[in-house]
């Protein structure tokens, strides 16, 4: 009796191991094909900006001549810098998404500060103002702004990219509830020895929020690096345009050049790269915490 | 003089660290919200002096069949969303099986969401092209290997294709991206005893999805959902600028993009602040939706 059950124990054991080992692999095989696809596009990019531009149209290859680059043609990555000035539209990407982001974390973490730890007539009123605003579509405010920005003179300069931009209900929102959750004794502490509202920002609540600002800079420097359709409308002169609009106006310039088109995409997203291996904690957490409990 | 009390002194320092902020959001947020209000009143192509024109632009808009059109193209379009979820969650259970490599995977599925932008939809112009795009040669090929005659479509020149390209486009480039990773956070969120508890009533992993898995993430689906509509709403123009033009024959043009046409290609600023309201308030509706069923249930 003992022995039996001893047995079907032993025997359901396996078959739960067994059970798992199956699972294991199934997961295996549904993830490496969604790899496949998730990769093979950005391959044959690779390759095609490798290519001879009649090789593109060729029909008579092999099928791995599509994935496996067999000739290296390096002037492709080189044209491009000589029909529009690329080198001026990283300068301006990086500019703009560098000056906006510290724009926009710098002033997020202030007005949180205040929002969230601060005592002043209306602040909840104000506080109310700002979430109100969190829901209405970029394209309300877009029209609006634009004719703000002709009637001051700046459109088709930086001042129209960075200065809409970099002051966001979302983020002071983002960073409010963040420092809602830090613990109140150290600033208490703080206050008894005599320290000022700005020394408890910047000694206690800055060093603390490391991971909440981390999240928003990563974010807020991503959006306004992506960001095509803004600078699109607010911009005129090439030697202002920022790269997603260069690139776009380089597409304009060679349709159906695609070796180039293909070498000044790959140009394009490879600082993106770069950016998300050393940062990609950052994003994962960061999704998480705006996404959950945002 | 005598020293502040110390409630004033918080309120100035509270004034003090809002002030950058709240100025720039007047600036640009609050007063251009309440401008494209009275914008949508007027006539105004911003050369010559704006005519007030009552609610003119809003009948306008209900009889203009490009709005429908384009409004319908926007919800097809949105036809996105369930696939792309679905794909998320099947890659997310993947993922959450405890394997080696999860995170070289993690990276992979990051890379089209990260890569997001016109680089991404020239490569997929290219991909498209009937003639030597890698999609039609896989489609020859395989008729090939079959021996039938297979040809691909004309994907982005064909009104029937565009859309569907475009779809495709987008499900391939959202599904390992935020939602998937919004699905694993909630998938490590479930309790392991109720899986433990399954299990002893004898159910088969399809069982367990339907009776533990899928009630326990729905707030997580259903939260992807509202957000994923609330966005889709908005969404359509950069893939469409840079990969169709918004045609053909307007197959592709979407309501932000209408927007932006009326408002910059034709000067129309009026009509374009009155469809932008009109966008505004769906959005509205969906965000109340959502509030009335995460009000409570955002932290579990």
């Amino acid at each position: 009796m003992l022995e039996k059950k001893k047995l079907t124990l032993e025997a359901a054991k396996r078959r739960k191991f067994r059970r798992e080992i199956v699972g294991k692999l199934a997961a295996y095989i549904v993830l490496s094909i969604g790899a496949i696809a998730m990769i093979g596009p950005f391959l044959w990019m690779v390759t095609t900006s490798l290519k001879e531009p009649g090789q593109v149209f060729s029909f008579q290859k092999n099928w791995w001549e599509e994935w496996i680059p067999t000739s290296f043609v390096w002037e492709n990555y080189i044209k491009p810098w000589s029909v529009v000035p690329f080198a001026r539209f990283y300068f301006n990407s990086i500019f703009i998404a560098v000056a906006v982001t510290a724009a926009q974390v710098g002033t997020s973490a202030m007005a949180a500060y205040a929002f969230a730890r601060l005592k002043f007539p209306g602040r909840d009123k104000i506080f109310f103002g700002y979430l109100a605003t969190m829901m209405v579509p970029g394209a309300v405010t877009m029209i609006p702004v634009f004719i703000l920005l002709r009637y001051l003179g700046w459109v088709d300069s930086y001042k129209a990219l960075i200065l809409p931009a970099a002051f966001t209900a979302y983020g002071t929102f983002m960073l409010r509830q963040f420092f809602m959750t830090l613990p109140k004794d150290l600033e208490d502490a703080a206050k008894i020895d005599g320290c000022s509202y700005a020394g408890i920002f910047w000694r206690i609540i800055l060093p603390l929020s490391k991971p909440a600002l981390a999240t928003l800079t990563t974010f807020t420097f991503m959006g306004t690096w992506m960001n095509f359709m803004w600078p699109l409308i607010v911009l005129n002169t090439h030697e202002k345009f920022t790269l997603p609009v260069g690139l776009a106006y380089f597409q304009s310039l060679h349709h159906t050049d695609w070796t180039l088109l293909m070498a000044a995409s790959v140009m394009m997203i490879l600082p993106i790269l770069l950016v998300f291996i050393f940062n990609q904690r950052f994003f994962v957490e960061g999704i998480k915490l705006t996404g959950i409990k945002g | 003089m005598k020293p502040l009390k110390s409630s004033t002194k918080e309120a100035l320092a509270g004034y003090g660290f809002l002030m950058p902020n709240l100025l720039g959001f007047l600036l640009f947020t609050s007063i251009p919200v309440a401008a494209s209000m009275a914008l949508s009143f007027l006539d105004w192509d911003l050369l010559s002096a704006p005519r007030f024109v009552g609610l003119d632009n809003f009948i306008t808009l209900f009889k203009d069949p490009f709005f429908w059109q384009y409004s319908w193209n926007t919800v097809y379009l949105m036809l996105a969303i369930p696939l792309s979820m679905a794909g998320s969650l099947i890659l997310a259970i993947g993922m959450n099986q405890k394997l080696k490599g999860i995170v070289f995977f993690r990276t992979v599925y990051f890379l089209p969401t990260l890569c997001a932008g016109v680089a991404i939809y020239m490569l997929w112009r290219l991909i498209y092209n009937p003639e030597f795009g890698i999609l039609n040669t896989f489609i020859a090929k395989t008729g090939e290997f079959l021996h039938i005659p297979l040809k691909g479509p004309y994907w982005l020149t064909d009104e029937k294709w565009a859309k569907p390209a475009l779809i495709i486009m987008s499900v391939w480039q959202s599904v390992g991206g935020y939602n998937m990773i919004l699905y694993l956070a909630a998938l490590q969120g479930v309790p392991r005893d109720l899986y433990d508890a399954a299990e002893v009533d004898g159910a088969n992993a399809w069982q367990k999805f339907w009776a533990v898995t899928w009630p326990q993430i729905s707030p997580a689906t259903f939260f992807i959902a509202i957000m994923s509509i609330i966005g889709g709403f908005q969404a359509g123009f950069d893939p469409a600028y840079i990969m169709t033009g918004g045609g053909p024959n307007g197959s592709t043009t979407t309501i932000i993009y209408y927007i932006y046409n009326n408002a910059f290609e034709w000067h129309k600023m009026g009509y374009a602040a009155a469809i932008a309201w009109v966008l505004f308030v769906i959005v509205f509706i969906f965000t109340v939706l959502q509030w009335r069923f995460f009000g409570k249930q955002v932290h579990y």
